[in-house]
Parts: C-alpha cells; structure tokens; sequence
C-alpha cells in the first residue's frame, strides 16, 4: 500500500464528488457522508458520462446522462442495465483523504 | 316447555329491539303481549325529521308492521293505554282489560317537557314526539307562521324540516348559543347562519313569558321583553322526561328515570326497564345507540345468558337538515385543556380539538364532518396524540397513512359526504354513477365530474370504486415518487408544508423515507419543494440537484458544457456581443449558436473553465441566462411599437420587465414566456407557458401552452388594461404553479390537473388571494433573484481537479 494524501474532506462537498487526475484518468472521489468516501472511475460505462457530476445519493451514484446507478462499493450498476466500473481503494486519515497508489500502478502495469 | 307471558308496556325503538333479539334468538320461548298508547306499533322516531321534511315517508320509517307482528304471533293491543299494574297478581291493566305476565318490560319511553307558562295548553300549541305533531307540522305551508321554542336539535330539526316546506319559522332559544349542549359558541354561530340561509328567523337569549290565544288557538308567543311573535302553530320543543308515571305508581324504585341494574331489571325481579324511561347509574338516555345497547342485554337476561350494559362515551354526528355537525366528549374550556382550532371560513369549515394531559377528550366539527369517526375514537381510548399533535386536526389522512384503513373510514362516510369540493359530488351521486355501470376513475369522472378539477380528491374516489365494486376494482397503485417513499409527490407537498418540515433531514425522517438520502429521482423533487415552500427558511442543495442546475450550464453528450448568458427580452447590443466574442475565441468554444429563446449559446466549454468565462462574461454584465434550469428561462419578444407599424404596445418593454422581475425563480419545471405586441403573435406567445399577446385596449394573458413532446395551444387566462397588472398577472399565477405544482410537470400539466377555471379563481377573481400569491413570489424573489454565475465564479477552485497524479505516477 502506499497512500497518497490527496486533499481535505471538506474539499469534497458532502453528498458530491471531485475528480482526481491519474495515469489511469480520471478517477472519481465521492463523499456519500460526513466521514465516507470511495473512489471509482469518473467515467461511465454507457456513454461515457462523467459520474462524478451525478447525484450522490446513499453509496450511490447515478449517471447525469442517463441515469444509470452504480453502487460505490462493488461498482456494480444497478437496476435493468449491465456494466461494472473500477473501484480504488480509499481510506480517511482523520480528515485527509488517503488514496492507493499502488493499486493506480498496479492497474496501469497490467 | 310452557311459554313465560312476557308483557311489553311500549312501542318504541327500544322494545322494538329487544322483540327483535328476543324472536330471532328463541321464536318460542315467549307468548308476547305489546302495549301501546299509539295507535301503531315500532317505528323509527328519529327519522320524523326526513318524513316532516318529505325527504320520506311514514310507510318508509315503520321498523315493523302487521306481518311482523303476525309472523312472530306478538299480541298487540295499539291504542291502549295501559293504566295500573298489579305486582303481586303480576298482572298489567289494560283500559281494554287486564294481561297477566310472568315478566314485564317498561318501555314507556319519555314524555315532551311543556314549559308551564301561560297558554300552555291551547290549541296549536304542539311538542315534537310523535307522528301526530309531525302531522300537524306538516300541514303548514308558505301562508303560515310558526314559532318553535328550543334551539337543541329536536327544535332545529322541526323549523329546517318546516322552512324547507316553505314555512316562515321563527326559532326562540333562551342560551346564547344554538345546541348549546353539543356544540361550543362558535360551531353555534356557523349553524345559526346557515339556518339563516335558509331563511329561519333565529332568536338567541330570549326569554318566552307567554303563549297568547284567540278563540282557544295559539296566536302568538310573547317574549319577556315585549316583543310578540304571532303564530299559526307553537312546537315546543325544549327537552324530553323519562314516562316514569307508571312505574312509580307501581311502587317500583324511580329517580329522574326508572332505576335499573346493568341487565335492565328494576327493583322487582320480574319487571325490566328499557330505554328512554330507565336511569342507569345516575344516567338518562336520549340517543339511540345505548338505547340498543340496553335492548340486547335485556334480550340476552331474559334468555338466560350473563350480559351487563355499560355506558359508553357518547358521540353525536348530528345532522340538522344540510349542516354537518358532530360533537363528541368533553369541549369545556379549563385549566390544563388546549385547544386546536381549525378554520376555513370560506367553506364554513369549524374544526376545534381540545386536549388535556397529551390525550383528545373533546372535539367539536361544522361543515365537515369526514373524520368525526376517527376522532371519537382517539376520544374514546384515551390514545396518547402527542406524536401527532401538529397535523391531528387535519385528520388521519395527515397521520402518515399508518393510522386507520382508507377503505373502511370511506365506507363509514354518509351518503351526503361531499367528496369533490371543487364539483360538490356527494358519495352518493358517486356510487351511484359506479352502480349504474362507472367501473372506473376515469367513467366515473365523466359521469359526475368528481375528482376532474383539482384532483385532491382522486384517492377518495378511487377507494369507494373499491369499497362499491369490491374484487371486481384493480385499485390503480398509488404512484410513489420512487422507491425511497411510499408517498406521492401530493402527499409530500402537503406534508411539507402541514407538519412544516423544512429540511431534507426532516421529510426523510417524518415521511419514512426507506434510504439514508434519497435518490436522484426523488431528492431533486424534495428539493424543489422544500425551497419553494420555504423559501427563507430551506437553502437550496446543489447535491440534489442534476448537474445543469448543479454547475449552472448544460451538460453535453461529452461532459462539456452550453454557457447562454441572458439577453433580457432577447434584446443586446454591441458590449455584449464583443464580450460574448472574446469568450467565445478565449475558451475555444467550437460551436456558437442563436437559440429559440432569442439569446446566444456557447456550445463545448470545458467544466474547469466554466467559473472563467462566466467571470468574464460577468464583467460585461452578462449574467445567467438559466437556460439549463427549471425555472424561468427566457421572455422572447416582438419588437412591438418601437419599430412594428403593427405594434399595439411597448412589447419588448414588457419582456423584459417580465424577465427582470421572474428571473432566478424556480418552478416545477422549466418555464418560458413570450410577448407579441399584436396578433399577429410574431413572438409566438400562444404556444409558451405563459404568453402575452398585446391589443389595443390592453393584454391577453394565456397559458398552459407547449411546443416540446406536446404541443399545446395556450387558453386565455385574463385580459387586463394595464402593463402593471399583467406583470401582477403573470407572477401570481407563477406562484401559484410553484406552489401547487408537481416536480417535472409542466404548467399545461398542472393546468390539466387544476383546471383553468381554478388559476382564475385563484388569480383573477380573487384580487385579494392574487396580492398574497404576488407577495410570496417576491419573498421568494428576495432569496434567488440573483446570479449565480457571479457566486460560482467566486468557487472556481471547486471546478477543478481535487488532485493531479499524472505527475507523480510518472516518477
């Protein structure tokens, strides 16, 4: 594991997401409570829409383009449709946000 | 077996009841005798009213006839009073001859007060007890004057039966206050005016002194002050004693009334009592329901069978002629009771709670009645309300659905219970509309045009389909906004605002809500309606917001944006222009295009540089165009009589005082305006929301048009002489649609389900209600009628990435 500290959690506003550049692009960082927060691609399987503009809602995000829903902690979507988006592993350190660089080397490597 | 002789001394509805138990449950135990002084058997005396207001007939109220009486071999002696009894021979005298029994019941019912005051006992001078005096009162008519004496229901009950025949009726009632024994001051006066209305003459605190004859009639009732009230017939209708003559000259234990036990027996173990005539622990009895009670534990004592009679809390749905009234408990002012008041004037609506120690122990209701039921059951079990106390006198539709079954208080509703206030349906116009073939909302909206207005009422009709059609009704599931509530959008817009919830925290929590935090279908509506009903109190929440409303620009089908800045009434000028040009090469901007709205479209902007242009647009004093929001977007004009030789008004001048004053508002969906400044209509003002054609003589305010899924054509809503009352127009009926309408429908969408003829009720009619609308616009006004651009500008670091790893990775 190597956590990198990428910001305050208060960055993120809650119920919202923010981005995070990276080899792998872009990679969205949601804050689902005042003290929760998971990471996943930004960019929706579907049509390619950015889920980190999408309402935040429980451990969910829902698409803005066509308001697909995926579960944050599987990265599974919801409901009829089919599709999986990549998770990242995430943690808190008090009020930093701590994401995996191994893992973002470890997915550009294979 | 030999048959025990059971003598019954009285036909009414108590000993009616008690043969009928008694017959069903063993034909042969008893060889029945039946006394009356009436020249008749058991008929149904409260229903004298309807039969004196022709609403029915004698033959329809009689509970049991001959056959009756012949088929269950009762001996009926009608028209026979009965005038000793003879305990130790146990033998009853009739005038006809004498019966003996094994058991005796007295059922002497009671006997009309007569005031003792002079003239007393002239002719038409009647009570109101019997078919007889109904008779006499019926034989009034519109030469006729009558004056009735007493303000309690009897008396009520006899002038609306006799005005309703055209009778000039006069009511003397010596209380402040009408009913003053069921109903408090206020519940009174409504009464008191809508017997008004129906043209009773109504006397409070009048003291009668004397009854004033000619020839040995009544002609007159002389009050104590001098005034003289003349009279063709005089009902005095002031209360009822227990008939205890009988049983006291017999030698059996009598009070106010005829003392029982809890099996109705009297001091004698072989003679009952029942009804109106016994005093059961301290009690009288005038009401019907414990009336039947005694009758069928008196039935099941002689049998044989182990039965107690219990007084009950008494409620008391009254029903004087067309006024809904109930009363139930105790409403007596008092040190530790609160009260909840409840009125709507215009519907003549009295509600009134009073509580004591978090428990309902009294509740007085006029005009509607719906959920009397309910209450005086929350009465009647001593239910602790605190939990509920700030809806409770909205009823237990307000109570969160868990509280009673819908079907069963539906089914409870009388017949004339109106269901469809907007239309005055009854239910029994509506179940008859189902029974002759109305299977049905949608028949039954044609039919009856119930629930084809406002369509509050739509639940209501829905449940008497079921509770008339039974199985063979597919109750439409109720459509919950999503899956997060059982709710409807109506429902969670009228609890918003009714148990004041003015946060998301709190709609989840009070309204069930079966996630941590919604949903993206339901959080964008909450939001709405959170803001639009509160919109000092609620802030708005980006993060229930979609992202065009969220980032103030819309989203593209590649995560760019569309920046439109606004061009008030579609008019702009060179500055802006440059501006917009320099944006547009700043930002690279690869498409630039003129929308239907009469404004510019940046198409392809970056999100990280949406804060930037928007700054630099801002500097030019470019604002939001909001053409990505649910709310005003644009007012496109015409250039009406500044350059048109057709023009009939400034046009272009009323747009965009119309967009300064409605820009930033949000509604339930989007909302677009237009001007014309003549017929011409070159503003295509007919197919908008809203849309203003000017004419000469002023302007012609529509609405409910569309030119998107549908196409709709605007309906007039007013016409109006001035540019000052057309924007008071318009923004009246904006609040109202904030206010009244459902989160994604259109205005045409909550026009249908309004109806036109309501907005003008609420818009144009009502100037007064029209000022209030206005009022609370600008209220909301004063909170978002601002630029958001200018405030998300100020945010720019938010729009960029949290972090770049690109870097850092590539180490």
């Amino acid at each position: 594991m190597n956590w990198i500290d990428i910001g305050h959690i208060d960055d993120i506003p809650l119920r919202g997401a923010r981005v995070v550049k990276t080899p792998l692009g872009c990679i969205a960082l949601f804050r689902t409570g005042e003290a929760e927060v998971f990471a996943a691609s930004d960019t929706c399987p579907h049509k390619g829409g950015p889920l980190s503009e999408g309402i935040v809602h429980g451990q969910s995000v829902t698409c803005p383009l066509h308001n697909w829903v995926f579960d944050l902690n599987s990265g599974q979507v919801q409901g009829a449709d089919e599709g999986q988006i990549a998770t990242y592993p995430v943690q808190l350190d008090g009020e930093r946000i701590l994401l995996d660089g191994t893992a973002l080397a470890r997915r550009s490597a294979a | 077996m030999t048959k025990q002789r059971l003598v019954v001394v009285g036909a009414g509805m108590a000993s009616g009841r008690v043969l009928e138990h008694l017959t069903d449950a063993a034909p042969d135990a008893f060889d029945i005798t039946l006394f009356n002084a009436e020249p008749r058997g058991n008929y149904n005396r409260i229903m004298l009213s309807p039969v004196l207001a022709r609403d029915q007939t004698y033959e329809e109220i009689v509970t049991h006839d001959d056959d009756w009486y012949g088929a269950r071999d009762v001996t009926c002696r009608f028209g026979e009073r009965v005038v000793s009894i003879d305990r130790t021979a146990k033998v009853v005298e009739g005038e006809n001859g004498p019966v003996s029994y094994d058991k005796l019941i007295l059922a002497t019912g009671s006997n009309p007060f007569m005031i003792p005051m002079p003239g007393h006992d002239l002719d038409g001078v009647i009570a109101y007890r019997d078919l007889e005096d109904t008779q006499q009162m019926m034989a009034m008519g519109p030469d006729n004057r009558v004056v009735v004496i007493g303000g309690g229901l009897l008396g009520l009950e006899a002038a609306a039966g006799m005005a309703a025949r055209g009778v000039d009726v006069t009511v003397v009632h010596i209380m402040g206050h009408l009913m003053e024994r069921q109903l408090d001051p206020a519940a009174g006066y409504l009464l008191k005016k809508s017997l008004e209305e129906k043209g009773i003459t109504v006397l409070l605190e009048a003291q009668s002194s004397e009854i004033v004859g000619e020839d040995g009639h009544a002609r007159a009732l002389m009050l104590a002050d001098g005034t003289e009230l003349p009279c063709d017939l005089l009902v005095m209708a002031v209360g009822i004693r227990p008939n205890v003559a009988l049983a006291q000259e017999a030698g059996l234990a009598v009070g106010k009334g005829i003392h029982v036990d809890d099996q109705m027996l009297t001091s004698d173990a072989d003679v009952f009592a029942v009804g109106e005539c016994v005093e059961h622990d301290g009690a009288l009895f005038g009401l019907v329901a414990p009336l039947y009670d005694q009758a069928k534990v008196l039935a099941q004592t002689l049998l044989g069978e182990d039965a107690a009679f219990k007084q009950r809390s008494l409620s008391t749905k009254l029903k004087v002629t067309g006024c809904d009234l109930f009363s139930a408990g105790d409403f007596a002012e008092g040190d530790g009771r609160e009260d909840i008041v409840f009125r709507d004037p215009a519907r003549g609506v009295y509600k009134r709670l009073v509580l004591e120690n978090d428990r309902l122990i009294g509740a007085v209701m006029y005009g509607d009645t719906a959920d009397s039921n309910w209450f005086f059951g929350l009465i009647r079990d001593g239910e602790d309300v605190s939990d509920m106390r700030e809806t409770l006198i909205f009823g237990p539709a307000y109570q969160g659905g868990a509280a009673v079954d819908p079907l069963s208080a539906v089914a409870a509703l009388p017949p004339e219970a109106e269901i469809c206030g907007c239309n005055g349906i009854c239910k029994s116009t509506i179940v008859e509309a189902i029974e002759d073939g109305a299977g049905d909302l949608g028949a039954v909206r044609a039919a009856t045009k119930a629930s084809a207005s406002c369509g509050t009422c739509t639940g209501l009709v829905e449940q008497l389909l079921q509770v008339t059609l039974g199985d063979e009704f597919q109750m439409p599931a109720a459509q919950p906004i999503c899956g997060c509530c059982d709710l409807t959008h109506e429902d969670v817009r009228r609890l918003i605002k009714s148990q004041e919830l003015k946060s998301q925290e709190a709609v989840w929590q009070e309204l069930g809500w079966k996630t941590r935090n919604g949903c993206h279908v339901c959080r964008p509506a909450v939001n709405y309606y959170l803001l639009a009903d509160w919109p000092l109190e609620y802030k708005d929440d980006p993060q229930s917001r979609f992202v065009n409303e969220r980032k103030h620009a819309n989203i593209q089908k590649d995560g760019t944006f569309s920046v439109v800045p606004r061009m008030w009434g579609g008019i702009t000028n060179p500055a802006e222009l440059r501006a917009i040009a320099d944006a547009a090469e700043k930002y690279d901007v690869p498409t630039v295009k003129v929308t239907g709205g009469q404004r510019i479209d940046l198409l392809g902007v970056k999100g990280a540089d949406l804060p930037h242009i928007w700054s630099d647009l801002n500097k030019a004093g470019l604002v939001s165009g909001h053409a990505y929001s649910k709310g005003l977007r644009t007012v496109k004009t015409c250039v009406g009589t500044d350059h048109c030789r057709f023009g009939t008004q400034d046009s272009t001048g009323l747009g965009i005082k119309l967009e300064q004053v409605l820009w930033g508002s949000w509604t339930p969906h989007k909302l677009k305006l237009a001007v014309s400044g003549c017929p011409r209509n070159c503003a295509e003002a007919t197919c908008k929301d809203i849309g203003v054609v000017c004419v000469d003589s002023g302007f012609q305010i529509s609405i409910g048009g569309a030119a998107g899924m549908d196409v709709k054509e605007t309906e007039l809503l007013v016409q109006v002489p001035t540019e000052a009352e057309a924007i008071e127009v318009v923004m009246a009926v904006t609040q109202a649609y904030r206010e009244g309408g459902k989160y994604l429908d259109r205005l045409y969408k909550w026009m249908t389900k309004v109806g036109l003829d309501w907005i003008k009720g609420a818009v144009v009619d009502d100037l007064e209600n029209r000022r209030a609308l206005v009022e609370r616009f600008e209220i909301s006004q004063s909170v978002y009628r601002k630029d958001p651009w200018a405030e998300q500008a100020k945010e720019a670091p938010r729009f960029a990435p949290l972090a770049d790893l690109t870097l850092e990775a590539a180490e």
